[in-house]
């Protein structure tokens, strides 16, 4: 419709970049990808660190002798599924349907919930091992990056629960739809971060 | 008038910065090569540089908004030719002082031997709380806060720290280096005229820096070995357990020698930098900075 | 179990009578303050006006205020630096024993780069962004009062380290191991490290913030290259806070990691490696460096063109060199460190990437020069800074391509030269910068110019006390001395250190000269008040009012090219009398005051303090406050107040009408 109105008018349809002030909704999520961005570069400022400190095992263990392949495996699974929840859950969300979003949003939850307590009990045997963040600047690296992914995540999950108690309280209004949409952003970002993380980490310190 | 002031003037504040024990004073080949490069990229810089100031402040001047001379262009605001000319300037300047950079690098390699006929004495360097110990480990004997080496002979510097980082400096001999815990950088450097020159920690490292200063003795050959004898044969022996009284936090120490030095001594204070946790020596260490 | 950590009376130095007179100072003067604001019942006015408000200008001015509060605390202590090593030469110790002259230059380093200028650069770009875009408000304005409010929050630690405990030992780099638990003990440490997280979380949302603004925010029609140049450097320097801020965050967290959880990222023991936290430091360091300068640049692009009656020159040069200095900035670092023992060919490329960097800035100089040229220079004070500003920096960046030279480098690394290069283009560039845009931007923001014989009086002091201060440490530099050293020997250095010290006095005298001109101003302020466009500007934001309202713009203006403003007068003046069609009101959505900021300020404040000494408890019940404050937040109704259209229209008409007379 627009369009031929221009057309008609005689007038060249400004560039995206001329058009003025984006859409609320635009603005909050490409904030928020920003937002992430910044994150992204905290995580490399990390990622460095364990790849300097890699071999850097003051005579302690090492990460083939502590890794165990199998309970990753489970994490990493339990994280990429809480993913495809998310999704669902965005999908119920666009189409504003409560209960979906509900079931979506708990399916998340407790897959993040299992990945979380997955990862402390790695930690727990790990120190009861004496392979602790204070052995070596090696296991200070890996706990460091683990466990800055980990808090992520247990803040994802504290975000997730005040999420559903605004659904509840106040509806799909637009303001809980940006928010919601910046926690789906958020976690499939952390998805991403764990796979570089897993890569770096467990595969290529296994092979070592 | 004014373009000829200000070299003049930058040039005598140079000659009465070098009177003293300063950068532009030197008294080996490392330096001199050094103030070399120093010269040749200010002199390229100045080049531009000088001219540009005078410009700026001579444009706003002559466009001064009451100079009814001065023609006003208003669109003037854009013109190929002159981008090109701004662009290149500095991109030429760039490329002759990035030349001297790259191959000055290369040259001044602080790791690079020096090319020399005779051959180069090794000194080990370790910056320890708040004072220097150079260890000879050909000679066998060391030296606190004094470093005495023979001129016109290259010496070659091993150098590491007992704990917080410092930076080995010599002015008149040129470059310095850090010397860090648990790590072993190189350098060498030569003096070419007997005399004293200061040598100093130039890395900030607590609260004795001020006073982590020594001397540098460069003495005639002869004088180097008769030095090296009688150091010998006087003065307690330096092993790990005599490292350990220096190493306890202390400033402004009078320089002294040790006679005799426990072999592989520099790699064992290289090494208990990297030790796995040991909180004894953690909290034995922090007491004593306190307790200060 | 002490309930206070390790908090106790022996925290206060109280046998220290400079630093006790100092605490009592600043003790007094916020007691007076306060009541003075109580007793004239101010409060109220405060907390609706300034404290909760999210309005860009107002925090804008907030972070200014904020910048020259410090300002003066930060140069305190260089006038303490300077008068200790004016006369501790030969065998004298002067009058600040080390463990105080130590945490003088430190905080001196801290609090001028992170409580000063970053505030100063912030707070000109939060007040102007919005204006010269065409848009009423940023991104996100309650984030912006946020990090105005976390920034505080780190200004008020760091002031609290003075009375309460010690500040850091380390220098304002905290090199590790020195600045590890081992080697530094105290709090002092605690104190750099969380006062810097804190603020460091407030400048990374601004940053996003601000990205976001210059991106996503424009008034209609107004596409890149029609950006005034302010908005591109302030745009790349806000890309280099989001890419560079969280390297800091990290570092500083692996650094907090070492002190609190014994983990062994830089530690002697255990295999850490102290180079890294110097190399991610630095990774971090330079970009902060373009961040703070490349907004002045933009300052000076809009000042010369305005005071030169003239379009600015090679528009498109200017926003190439912004932006390659926006990404040459990251591949810089290794310069602060080539006596690291890294290779030749590892130095080579560092020190030929650094001249890379100069080409950018060097066009940029070219390109002023030539807006000047077949201009009309009007010499009115913010000329008379970017002006001054030509001619210093030009002599800041030869000597810091000098030391881009690693040769050259091996011998002037840490000395006073060094110092002198970097107050040289921070001084000469930074400041001298926010004052131009100060005394530009000033009757925007309050409606009445400042006083120009003060005005110009601050210029000179600043101008000459800078080269009587810094030149004789270029010289001190060439001859051997580097820098912290609490006393020397060399008594030959000592005359050019008693010049130094002088022109400290003299930019002294600078600074008085600043706030005798503020407060003349005020007094004056009848005879110096002006309309919407004081100085025949050239953007946007001299087309609405002075002050602007709320809103800004009553509507939001059309821009069909460059200098949009400068255009619509001239083709106004060449229609002559033709009446305008009259405007369209319609009612404005301002977003509502929110007191999530101050009071999120308030607990970062208490976890920042509970957690250097070690309370453990009261960090707990800061956390808990931060989350209950954003919850609240999360679940209040409404963000935004309407202004109705004819309270919008009834303004505008009243711009209209003043600016007719």
């Amino acid at each position: 419709m627009n369009i031929t109105v221009a057309v008609e008018s005689g007038e060249a349809l400004p560039s995206a970049s001329e058009a003025g002030p984006a859409p609320k909704r635009i603005v909050v999520a490409y904030g928020f990808w920003i937002f992430l961005l910044s994150d992204i570069v905290m995580f490399s400022a990390l990622f460095a660190a364990y790849a300097v400190l890699q071999h850097a095992s003051a005579g302690g263990p090492t990460g083939a002798q502590l890794f165990n392949q199998s309970r990753v495996a489970i994490e990493t699974a339990c994280l990429l599924a809480s993913s495809y929840t998310c999704g669902l859950m965005s999908l119920a969300v666009n189409s504003r349907r409560r209960f979906a979003t509900y079931l979506g949003a708990l399916l998340t939850f407790v897959l993040g919930v299992a990945f979380l307590s997955l990862e402390i009990r790695e930690f727990a045997d790990m120190i009861a091992q004496g392979a602790g963040p204070q052995r070596s600047a090696f296991l200070s690296a890996f706990f460091a990056l683990v466990g800055c992914h980990g808090l992520h995540v247990t803040a994802g999950l504290v975000w997730l629960v005040v999420m559903m108690g605004q659904v509840a309280s106040k509806g799909f209004r637009p303001a809980v739809q940006r928010r919601l949409q910046c926690f789906s952003l958020f976690w499939h970002a952390l998805d991403i971060v764990w796979v570089g993380l897993f890569t770096v980490v467990y595969l290529m310190g296994v092979t070592q | 008038m004014r373009l000829r002031l200000l070299p003049t003037t930058l040039i005598g504040l140079l000659i009465l910065a070098g009177c003293s024990e300063g950068v532009l004073s030197p008294q080996g080949p490392v330096a001199s090569a050094e103030r070399q490069i120093l010269f040749n990229s200010l002199g390229i810089m100045l080049a531009i540089v000088i001219p540009t100031i005078l410009a700026t402040l001579g444009v706003a001047f002559w466009f001064r908004s009451s100079n009814g001379r001065a023609r006003y262009r208003p669109d003037f605001e854009y013109s190929g030719r002159l981008e090109l000319l701004v662009w290149s300037i500095p991109a030429m300047t760039v490329l002759l002082v990035g030349g001297v950079a790259w191959v000055g690098a290369h040259d001044l390699d602080p790791r690079k031997p020096i090319a020399s006929a005779t051959d180069p004495v090794r000194v080990q360097v370790v910056s320890l709380d708040w004072k220097w110990l150079f260890i000879y480990p050909d000679q066998g004997i060391a030296s606190v806060n004094r470093l005495t080496i023979p001129v016109g002979t290259p010496v070659s510097f091993e150098l590491t720290s007992s704990g917080v980082m410092n930076s080995f400096f010599v002015p008149q001999l040129g470059s310095q280096i850090y010397t860090m815990a648990g790590m072993v950088t190189r350098l060498h450097l030569q003096a070419d005229h007997a005399g004293r020159y200061r040598g100093l920690s130039a890395q900030y490292s607590g609260e004795g820096f001020a006073d982590m200063q020594f001397a540098v003795d460069a003495v005639p050959a002869a004088a180097f070995s008769q030095w090296v004898s009688a150091t010998h044969d006087a003065g307690p022996m330096l092993d790990a357990h005599a490292y350990a009284d220096l190493a306890k936090p202390s400033e402004a120490i009078a320089p002294f020698t040790y006679g005799d030095v426990a072999p592989g001594l520099f790699s064992h204070v290289q090494s208990t930098a990297v030790q796995p946790n040991d909180p004894a020596r953690l909290t034995d260490l922090a007491s004593k900075r306190t307790d200060k | 179990m002490n309930l206070l950590g390790k908090l106790d009376w022996s925290a206060i130095p109280f046998d220290q009578p400079i630093i006790m007179g100092a605490g009592a100072f600043m003790v007094l003067a916020i007691v007076g303050i306060l009541s003075w604001v109580t007793l004239k019942g101010y409060v109220p006015y405060l907390w609706r006006e300034w404290i909760t408000s999210v309005d860009h200008k107002r925090i804008g001015v907030m972070y200014f205020l904020l910048a020259l509060v410090m300002l003066l605390r930060g140069f305190s202590d260089a006038i303490m630096m300077r008068a200790q090593q004016a006369v501790a030469a030969g065998g004298a110790q002067g009058y600040l024993p080390p463990e105080h002259f130590d945490q003088v230059f430190s905080a001196h380093g801290t609090i001028m780069i992170f409580f000063v200028a970053m505030p100063f650069v912030i707070g000109l770009m939060n007040f102007v962004l919005p204006l010269q875009l065409g848009v009423r408000d940023v991104a996100f304005p309650t984030l912006n009062s946020v990090s105005f409010w976390l920034t505080a929050s780190g200004v008020l630690l760091i002031n609290i380290s003075l009375v309460v405990g010690e500040f850091a030992k380390t220098g304002w780099i905290a090199y590790p191991p020195l600045s590890e638990l081992q080697f530094s003990p105290g709090v002092g440490v605690d104190y750099y490290l969380w006062s810097l997280q804190i603020s460091g979380v407030g400048t990374l949302l601004t940053g996003i913030n601000f990205v976001t603004t210059i991106l996503k925010l424009r008034a209609p029609g107004m596409g890149y290259m029609r950006m005034p140049v302010f908005c591109w450097t302030s745009l790349a320097a806000n890309l280099l806070i989001v890419a560079a801020f969280p390297v800091l965050t990290a570092t500083l967290g692996m650094l907090l990691l070492d002190r609190y959880l014994g983990f062994h990222f830089f530690t002697v023991d255990g295999q850490g490696n102290a180079m890294m936290y110097v190399n991610l430091f630095w990774v971090w360091g330079h970009p902060e460096v373009y961040i703070l300068i490349l907004p002045p640049f933009g300052i000076f692009s809009e000042v010369v063109a305005t005071f030169s009656g003239k379009p600015l020159f090679g528009y498109r040069s200017m926003v190439a060199a912004t932006m390659a200095i926006c990404v040459l900035s990251f591949l810089v670092w290794l310069h602060h460190f080539f006596t690291m023992g890294a290779s030749a060919d590892v130095n080579g490329f560092f020190g030929v990437m650094t001249m890379i960097i100069a080409v950018p800035t060097g066009v940029k100089v070219f390109n002023w020069l030539f807006t000047m040229y077949g201009g009309r220079v009007r010499f009115e004070v913010p000329i008379l800074w970017s002006i001054g500003f030509m001619v210093t920096f030009v002599i800041g960046g030869m000597s810091g391509v000098l030391m881009a030279v690693p040769p050259a480098d091996f011998q002037l690394h840490n000395s006073l030269f060094l110092v002198a290069h970097f107050h040289n283009v921070i001084i000469g560039g930074v400041i001298f910068g926010v004052m131009a845009g100060y005394n530009y931007w000033f009757p925007k923001a309050f409606g009445f110019k400042l006083d120009e014989r003060w005005g110009r009086a601050s210029f000179w002091c600043w101008l000459i006390g800078f080269y009587v201060a810094f030149m004789p440490l270029y010289v001190l530099g060439l001859m051997g001395m580097t820098r912290r050293m609490q006393h020397y020997d060399n008594v030959a250095w000592q005359p050019w250190l008693v010049v130094a010290a002088i022109g400290t006095a003299i930019i002294l005298v600078g600074i008085v000269c600043q706030i005798v001109q503020l407060v003349v101003s005020i007094r004056d302020r009848d005879r110096l008040r002006v309309t919407g466009d004081p100085w025949n500007g050239r953007t946007l934001e001299w087309s609405t009012a002075s002050p602007p309202p709320a809103w800004n713009f009553a509507v939001l203006p059309q821009v069909a090219e460059r200098d949009s403003f400068w255009v619509a007068k001239h083709r106004a003046g060449a229609r002559q009398a033709q009446p305008e069609p009259a405007r369209q009101y319609e009612p404005i959505e301002v977003p509502k005051n929110s007191p999530v900021g101050v009071v999120n300020a308030f607990f970062a404040v208490v976890i920042g303090f509970a957690l250097i000494w070690h309370i453990w408890w009261m960090a707990g019940l800061g956390l808990i406050g931060t989350f209950l404050a954003i919850l609240v937040f999360a679940f209040r109704d409404g963000d935004e107040t309407e202004v109705p259209a004819e309270q919008v229209a009834e303004f505008d008409r009243l711009h209209e009408a003043r600016v007719a007379i």
